[in-house]
Parts: structure tokens; sequence; C-alpha cells
């Protein structure tokens, strides 16, 4: 059949102009649809999409603020921050979590415990799109490596940060503290605003004291973020208030030359300035390098740590409870004399052992054969057992406890040391109610030269000898000298709580401290070799405590329990006598006897702080580098 | 202008004399004007949704001339060149759909493409686009219209053996499109409203049978997330939520060229190919849409003023069967962007980047051009 032979053709073309009449009224309407759809987009519920898109692209992000510095009374740097790369995963933006992984682990050294920690931070709860770090510290090469392979690895990101270093690490680990990330308990305490972008937070030590000036005011900045999350630009920003930096007492030489001195042995000296309480020194040995704690140790390296039997985590200075031994008989004696348990001229008979009745227990004296004739002022430089067994009966439990807690034993007297112990001072009230016993006489035959149930931290045998070298003034031990800017110190500061200990006899003090001189340049004083050709006279007294027993778990090592059955060796003493700057406490575990062990310690620090740099006042330090020209 | 001035323009011509340039190279100047409207403004639109990336408006600009090329190739040929070839091209496109379904090569688990070696890569589907409306315009045309049941069958089944076939690529949009290119021409045969009647029936009906046992699990969820893109607002739902919030936060006067923040921070997928009018919408606003739509009308009323003057039925068809389609496109992608279907691959005519739409829609366009221009000097 031939094209339209026999068609209809007129009536085919009015068929066709009425459907194309019908398809142009369908496209009509269909379009006024799309556009009533537009008009009600783009008009009616305009407002509704324009905020979700600025929502969409708008984000607020938290600036975290710098930490605080810390100095030593000298300007010299503690505690600064470093710029930290570290490689972060976003996991919702990784495609293959495995395989990014271990094409990273071609690029950087990673770790199994880099690995371990990861995966458990994944596991735990956070915030959609918040980064999760894989390594810290990364050196310029893995950066450089990192840059050329980084486009192939969607999700991963190098972050910049701020991180705590302490360039002096282990000497100051355990005065200063140190801080870590921010952990599960934390993260309840903390404010959640202010802490926003915080990573780190004071775990110990001044860090964690001042934890709140130390970390200043969070800052916010709104930012312009693709839909991936990146941020293009800052629309807005408030800045961070920046944490105020400290400025402590502490003295980075005189740190530095305690551990000098107790080096290769475990032990603790704390220094004081009686004038102000300001610690001048706080060294526990051995220590550690904080900086490993900042990013988070390696289990290895704190195993290595915890696990050592030298113990260099545990400071020493603040917690170690040692017997105070002989070093609280200067105490004992204000004691004596106040409460008219004895008098200078008092003299007793020292057999070399002592008995509360004609048929009891002897207890012995240091001395096998006894001291012979002696007074308060013998009895002090020679150590004398038996005067103060006989002085401290007289007195009773009740007064030697009066006296020894207005010293400060059995409390945490310290201002700003976080994590101080309070040591033990014994009581008939506390001996009723942990033993259940009454307090015999013996108990105070062993109390009146500082052993039985008497405990003491070095820091507190520093505290009551600066109080015996400030004749009864207290001034609270404090790590903090200064707040750079304008808060004062005092508001920060608790305040001291300290009643002046004030004698019946004010002399007494200085009859005391005769005696302490008596221990270091007296003829027959226990420390006279300690105290040999000083330019300068200084006030001291020996100690040793006995190490009754000691929780030996370990595999039996005869040379190792000899040498951790030995008594400790200790020293409290301050110079000058009249003009005190400088006290001190010493303590050196298992050193044996104090006279020869501990006294030479506590002499080297008073010749470093008096004769080496004397002139130990603020700027001091930065005149003398400034003078050191080539002229 | 009236309406009329504006259709009329060379109808003014009774006699159809070639007359001028433009009938010599057998171009429509209205329909030539108009699609240079629309492809210069999809530039500058383009240029913004590709995030200023010159390369991308550049590869645009070459594409679309070879488009237009095409277009003058096609406009060159009579119609009945068209008519007489439909049934070959038809069996051809059938077997290069076979073969794409065996041997066909693909992406992101679509098999689309068939790869003949020393030609580059083309789509078969692509091209069914133009050829089913040719089919069923050559076999309508054939009989007298309004055609019998018996003819509206066989049209019906001329469409629906490649719609099945590309279905199974599986390719809903093309296969959308080539499918209304035919349904259009067996309408505009004059197929009676009863017949339309039980079509519309059987479809409504056959809908829930689709959903079971036509269409794959991604069509489905594609459909779920249009009722509610808040359900997965991180996966399916997305696109709609980003392109919605981008067409909405653009107004009445639109955030100004280049200044969408929707596309520009990549909140909007593909906001360069198949969602570049939610980047129009963003930063032109209610007045950029007015004025696309307008343009777009304006072709469509060209197109169908072409088809209503066309001298025989297969020309009228066909003519018509085109227009309708470029329409449907119009229709799908911007009622997919704006939430209003669900979310098919369909490009915006011209504007979108990539892909042969835009090859096989220019080519439509010639076969209109053809259609105006080889008109006989004698009129019915």
């Amino acid at each position: 059949m031939p094209w339209g032979e026999f068609k209809d053709t007129a009536a085919e073309r009015r068929l066709f102009q009425s459907r194309a009449m019908v398809m142009l009224v369908f496209v009509v309407i269909l379009i006024g649809g799309l556009l009533v759809r537009m008009y009600q987009l783009q008009v009616i519920e305009h407002e509704v999409y324009t905020t979700l898109s600025d929502k969409n692209r708008v984000q607020v992000q938290s600036v975290p603020p710098p930490r605080g510095l810390v100095y030593d009374r000298n300007r010299i740097l503690l505690a600064e921050n470093r710029p930290v790369f570290s490689v972060t995963l976003v996991p919702e933006r990784v495609d293959g979590m495995d395989q990014t992984l271990s094409q990273l682990g071609g690029i950087l050294d990673v770790s199994e415990e880099d690995l371990e920690r990861f995966e458990r931070r994944l596991q735990e709860p956070r915030r959609p799109f918040q980064e999760i770090p894989l390594r810290y510290d990364l050196n310029e090469q893995e950066m450089a490596r990192l840059a050329v392979h980084r486009h192939e690895l969607p999700g991963v990101e190098v972050k910049a940060e701020l991180v705590r270093y302490y360039p002096h690490s282990e000497l100051t680990a355990h005065a200063l503290g140190f801080v870590g990330r921010i952990n599960r308990d934390e993260l309840q305490r903390i404010d959640p605003v202010n802490y926003a972008g915080t990573n780190y937070i004071g775990k110990s030590g001044i860090e964690r004291f001042y934890e709140d000036l130390l970390h200043g005011e969070v800052g916010y900045q709104h930012v312009e973020t693709n839909a991936r999350g990146r941020t293009l630009r800052v629309l807005e920003r408030e800045n961070p208030i920046p944490g105020e930096d400290l400025q402590l007492h502490l003295d980075l030489r005189l740190q530095k030359r305690a551990h000098e001195l107790l080096d290769g042995r475990r032990g603790a000296i704390v220094a004081i300035e009686p004038a102000t309480g300001g610690i001048l020194a706080l060294a526990s040995v051995p220590g550690f390098d904080a900086n490993k704690f900042v990013t988070g140790i390696s289990v290895k390296d704190y195993r290595e740590l915890s696990e050592s039997r030298d113990k260099p985590l545990f400071n020493r200075a603040l917690r170690g409870q040692y017997p105070p031994g002989s070093t609280m008989k200067p105490m004992l004696a204000i004691a004596a004399l106040d409460s008219g348990a004895t008098t200078r001229d008092y003299t007793i008979w020292d057999p070399g052992y002592f008995r509360l009745n004609d048929s009891g227990r002897r207890y012995r004296d240091w001395k096998r054969g006894g001291h012979g004739w002696v007074d308060l002022m013998d009895a002090m430089a020679e150590s004398c057992d038996v005067y103060f067994y006989e002085i401290a009966v007289k007195m009773g439990v009740d007064t030697m406890y009066s006296y020894l807690s207005r010293f400060g034993f059995g409390e945490d007297a310290a201002l700003d040391v976080s994590g101080a112990l309070s040591g033990l001072l014994p009581s008939r009230e506390w001996k009723r109610a942990m033993r259940s016993e009454p307090w015999y006489p013996g108990d105070s035959v062993n109390l009146g030269i500082g052993q039985g149930f008497m405990l003491a931290t070095p820091l507190q045998l520093a505290t009551a000898t600066s109080l015996i070298a400030n004749r009864g003034t207290w001034a609270e031990p404090r790590l903090l000298k200064e707040i750079e800017g304008d808060t004062p110190v005092s508001d920060y500061l608790p305040d001291g709580t300290h009643e002046p200990l004030k004698l019946k006899n004010p002399g007494d003090w200085e009859y005391v401290v005769g005696t302490m001189a008596e221990v270091m340049h007296g003829r027959r004083g226990t420390a006279r070799r300690a105290g040999d050709d000083a330019p300068y006279r200084m006030a001291g007294k020996t100690g040793t405590a006995q190490v009754f027993s000691l929780a030996e778990d370990e595999e039996y090592d005869a040379e190792e329990i000899r040498e951790r059955l030995r008594d400790h060796a200790l020293f409290i003493g301050f110079a000058p006598v009249d003009n005190p700057k400088i006290a001190v406490a010493v303590i050196v575990e298992n050193g044996g006897g104090g006279s020869s062990t501990a006294a030479p310690v506590a002499r080297d620090l008073f010749d470093a702080w008096l004769l080496e740099f004397p002139a130990s006042e603020d700027g001091a330090l930065v005149g003398s580098v400034d003078a050191g020209g080539e002229e | 202008m009236a309406l009329n001035d504006f259709v009329d323009s060379t109808a003014a011509n009774p006699l159809g004399r070639p007359r001028g340039i433009w009938s010599a190279l057998h171009l429509d100047p209205i329909l030539l004007f108009l699609l240079l409207i629309l492809v210069s403004g999809g530039l500058f639109v383009l240029y913004s949704g590709a995030d200023r990336n010159i390369d991308v408006v550049k590869a645009q600009g070459i594409r679309l001339g070879v488009a237009f090329v095409v277009m003058l190739v096609f406009a060159q040929l009579d119609p009945s060149v068209f008519r007489r070839w439909a049934p070959w091209l038809y069996g051809a496109g059938i077997a290069a759909l076979l073969a794409v379904l065996l041997v066909g090569v693909g992406a992101k688990g679509a098999q689309r493409w068939l790869a003949i070696p020393g030609l580059p890569r083309f789509q078969p589907s692509e091209l069914m686009k133009l050829v089913v409306p040719m089919m069923a315009a050559w076999y309508l045309s054939r009989h007298f219209l309004p055609p019998r049941f018996r003819h509206v069958m066989v049209g019906l089944a001329i469409v629906l053996v490649p719609m099945m076939m590309i279905i199974q690529q599986p390719d809903l949009g093309t296969s959308l499109l080539v499918g209304m290119a035919g349904i259009f021409v067996v309408f505009f045969a004059g197929i009676s409203w009863k017949l339309i009647s039980a079509f519309v029936a059987l479809v409504s009906v056959s809908a829930p049978m689709m959903w079971f046992f036509v269409m794959r699990d991604y069509q489905k969820q594609r459909v779920l997330t249009l009722l509610d893109p808040q359900s997965d607002p991180l996966g399916a739902g997305w696109n709609i939520i980003q392109s919605k919030t981008a067409i909405g936060s653009g107004g009445l006067e639109g955030k100004g060229w280049l200044q969408g923040t929707q596309s520009h921070l990549e909140f909007l997928p593909e906001s360069h190919t198949d969602f570049i009018v939610a980047v129009l919408a963003e930063e032109f606003g209610f007045v950029g849409m007015l004025a696309l739509m307008t343009v777009y009308f304006l072709i469509i009323l060209r197109c169908l003023y072409i088809a209503v003057t066309a001298q025989d039925s297969f020309s009228r068809l066909l003519a018509g069967a085109l227009t309708m389609t470029f329409f449907i496109y119009i229709f799908v992608n911007v009622g997919m962007v704006s939430g209003l279907l669900p979310v098919v691959g369909v490009p915006l005519p011209l504007i979108s980047y990539g892909g042969t739409s835009g090859v096989t829609l220019m080519a439509a366009f010639g076969v209109l051009m053809s259609i105006h221009t080889h008109r006989r000097m004698i009129s019915a």
C-alpha cells in the first residue's frame, strides 16, 4: 500500500491537531506544576531552606587555649608547649579501614601499640566525624612521605597540636607533675564547654593543682566547611584566653644538684626557703621522663617503670612515709622544754639503755656503752637516745602529740602540692581505734626517738625544720611564687591555717637551734664531719631509721635483701643558723647512718645555695648571663 | 508579540519555497535561536556547577559543537529517509541491545555500553530514543488513523521490547524515556480515550507487580527515599535533602552566579550533571527557574507547531513524539531534583554535563528541522 493513497489525510491532520492540543495543555499543566513546586521551595519555604543551608556550611569549632607555661624562680622554662604532628583518621571518611591502616603502616612506623590504642578508641563512644589519633610525634621524613600519599588516603589527616613538653624531664617530673590525655573519669568532672577542644589535663603535681589557671578559656570560631567537613575559611573567631604562666619557687639548679647528690641511690630531698615556705627543691630519685606520659606511654615502658624495684614513679618526697628516727629530737626537745619535762640544765646518766622500771625491758641506746652524763645539749649533739626515752615518758603521749602536730606532723600542711601524704602521728585515740589497745608507756619510749608507729614524709620533715629555722613562725610550704599577669598569688594559694608555735620562753628556740648547731659544729656532734670548715654556721640533726620488715615477695637474693634491710639515712637541717635561707630534709633509703650518708648531702646543698649560687633572686641569673661577655 | 506571529513566521510562506540561508541549510531559525540561548546560558551554569572548572565547560562546548553538527546533518536528510530506514534501524537497535546484554561493558553494576573495535564506545539504548518513535511512527502511519486495536497492540509491542531490554541493563531512566517516546507516537496516532483509560488502569494495577518483579532494590530504595528523605539522611536521602536545600535557599532572586554555597561547598552531589538545575535555582532563584522554564516552553511550543504543520502522518507522529520526549526529560529531571519524583539518572536537556543525551537531543532537533524544511510545495 503506497503511503497515504487511500487515507483521509485531512481527517488525520485534524486528529493530530486535537491530540497536539491535548499535549500542549498537558505540557502547560506540568511545567506549571514544576514552577509551583519551585515557588513553594524558593519563596514560601525559603526561610526553612536558608536556615538549613547555613547550618550546613557553618560549623562552630572550639579553639583550645594554649596551656600556661611554668618557670622556675630564675625564669627557666620547666614546662612548655611544643607543636607535635600526629596522624588522625576520621572513620566516617575512610573507605576501607583495614586497607587504609595497612597502607599507613607502610608509610609510617606504626607500632602494635599504636594500632591497639587506635582500635580501642574506635570502639569508644565519640562525636561523629571526630578524628581518632593513630600516631603522635611524626618526624619530618614521615610527614614528607605522608604528604606524597595523602591523596590516596581519604579520611587521613595530619594534625598539629600543642603538646606539653618538659625540657628537664626527669628532674622535674615529681615536682611539677605532668599532663596526660583526659580520661573517662576526668571527662565527668571537667567543664565540657571550656574543655571542648582540650585533649590534655594535669594529672599530678603543679599541673594538676593549678589546672584551672594553666588551662585558660576556650575560644570559638565559626568556620565554613564543605560536605566532607573540611574547613574552608574562618568566618568569625573569638580567641581563646591562654592559660596563665606560673613561676615557681623551685630552683632548677638546686633541683639538679639534689638529683645528682642522690644519683644511683633511692631517696628524696626537700628544700624549703623558710621565710616564704617556697619549695626550692623537691627531688625524688629515681625519677622518670614525664614526657613519655603526655601523649600516652607505651605499655612496655609503663610496665618497666611500674614494676621496677626502685619504684621510679613513686614520689618519695611527698608520699614516702618513713620512721623519722632521731630527726624528731629537735621537735621533741622543744616540746620537752616548753612543757617543763626537762630544762637546759637537767642531766641524766646514760648507761647505754633505758628501763621504765627496775625489772622492765631494756631500751637500748644506739651507743652500746652509753653516753654517760648528758644534758640536753649533749643529748642532741650526740643523739643520745636514753635522754629522749626519759623525757618522752615524762611528757607522755598527749603532750608529744600536741607539740608534734603543731609542727605539721600527721597532716598535709603543704598549700599547693597535690598528692602529699600526711604520714602518721600516733595518739592515744589513734591506737585505741586502729589497734584496739591502750597506749603503753613503752610506746612513748619509742616515740621519743621517732620510732614505733610514727611515720613522716620528707616534705613534713622539711616543713618542721623550717618552722624551727623560723623560730616558730609558720610558712606553709608552697611551689607557686608568682602568676604572670594581674592575678595575685594569694587568690589561688589556699590560706595558711597554722598558728605560730609560741613558746613560754621564746629563748628556747635559740637554745634548741644551738643544740642543732652543735650537731654540725660541736666537738662530738654526729654531723661534725659534714659541718667541717663551713664559712657559715648551720643547724641540723641526723637520723637513722630502722627498717623492721620489708615485704619481699620477690625471689630470694641475699645480696639484695641485705641491702634493702639496711637502715634509712636521714638528715634535717637549715643554714645559716642566724638568718636561715634554706631548710632541708634528706632521706637516703637503706643508706645506713644519717651522719655518714645524709648529712654530707645536706651540706652540699647548703654550700650550693649559700655559696655557689647565692644571688638567687629574680633576674640575677639573667644578669650574670649578660655580664658574661668578652670583657 | 502575539503567539500566532511567533509560530507563523515560516508558515507565512505558503509555497514553502527555499527562501534565504535558513532554508538552504534546512535550519529553523526560531528553534535554532532558542537552542542557542539555552545552550549558552547552560554553559554559564555549568561553569558554576563544575566549581569553576573551565576544562569541564570546554569539553561540554566541544560536545555541544559536535551535537550541533549532528543536528545539521540530520536536518539535511529528507524525512522519507527516516521513514524508509526506520525498520532497519530498529532491527539493528534491537540486535545491539541484545549484544549489550550478552557482551556489553559497563560500570557501577550496569551494562550499557557496546565496545566495537575501531569505533568509540557507544550506548545503543541512547539511539533507541530516536529509533523507537521512528519505528512506531513508521508502523502506525502505514495504516488508517486512528489505529485499530490490533495496530495499537503491535505499536505497543514495538515500544515494549526495547524498553524491557534496556531495563535489564539496568537503566530505568533511559528505558523510561524510550518508552515514553514510543507511547507518545501511539497517543498522537489517535488511540481512543477508552483505550487510554484502560491502559492507565492497567498500569496502575501493574505498578505493584513492577515493584515486586521488575524493579531492583536500589530503584525501590529511591522511591522509598523520595517519600521520606529523612529516613536515610546521609545515604540515599542526602541528594534530595541537599538539592531541596539548594533550591529553597536560592529564594526569589538567588544567591548570585558562583555564589551558591550548597554546590561550591560540595553539599550538592552531581552538581554539574544530573543535579545542575539545583545550582541554577540556588544561584538565580525563582526568577532564573522561570526564565529557564520559559525557554524550554518556547522550544516545545515551536516543536509542536512544527509537528502540527508537518505534511504526512509519519512526520507528524515522529515530530510530536520527539517533542514530548524532550519535555519528559525536563519534567523528570526537574521533578527529581526538586523532590517530586524518585531519583533516576535523567539529565537536564542541553545543560547537564556529559553523556550522549546532548547528541541524541540535537539529532532529534535535526529531525524536527528536517521535517519542517522539507515540506513539499503542494500543501494539503
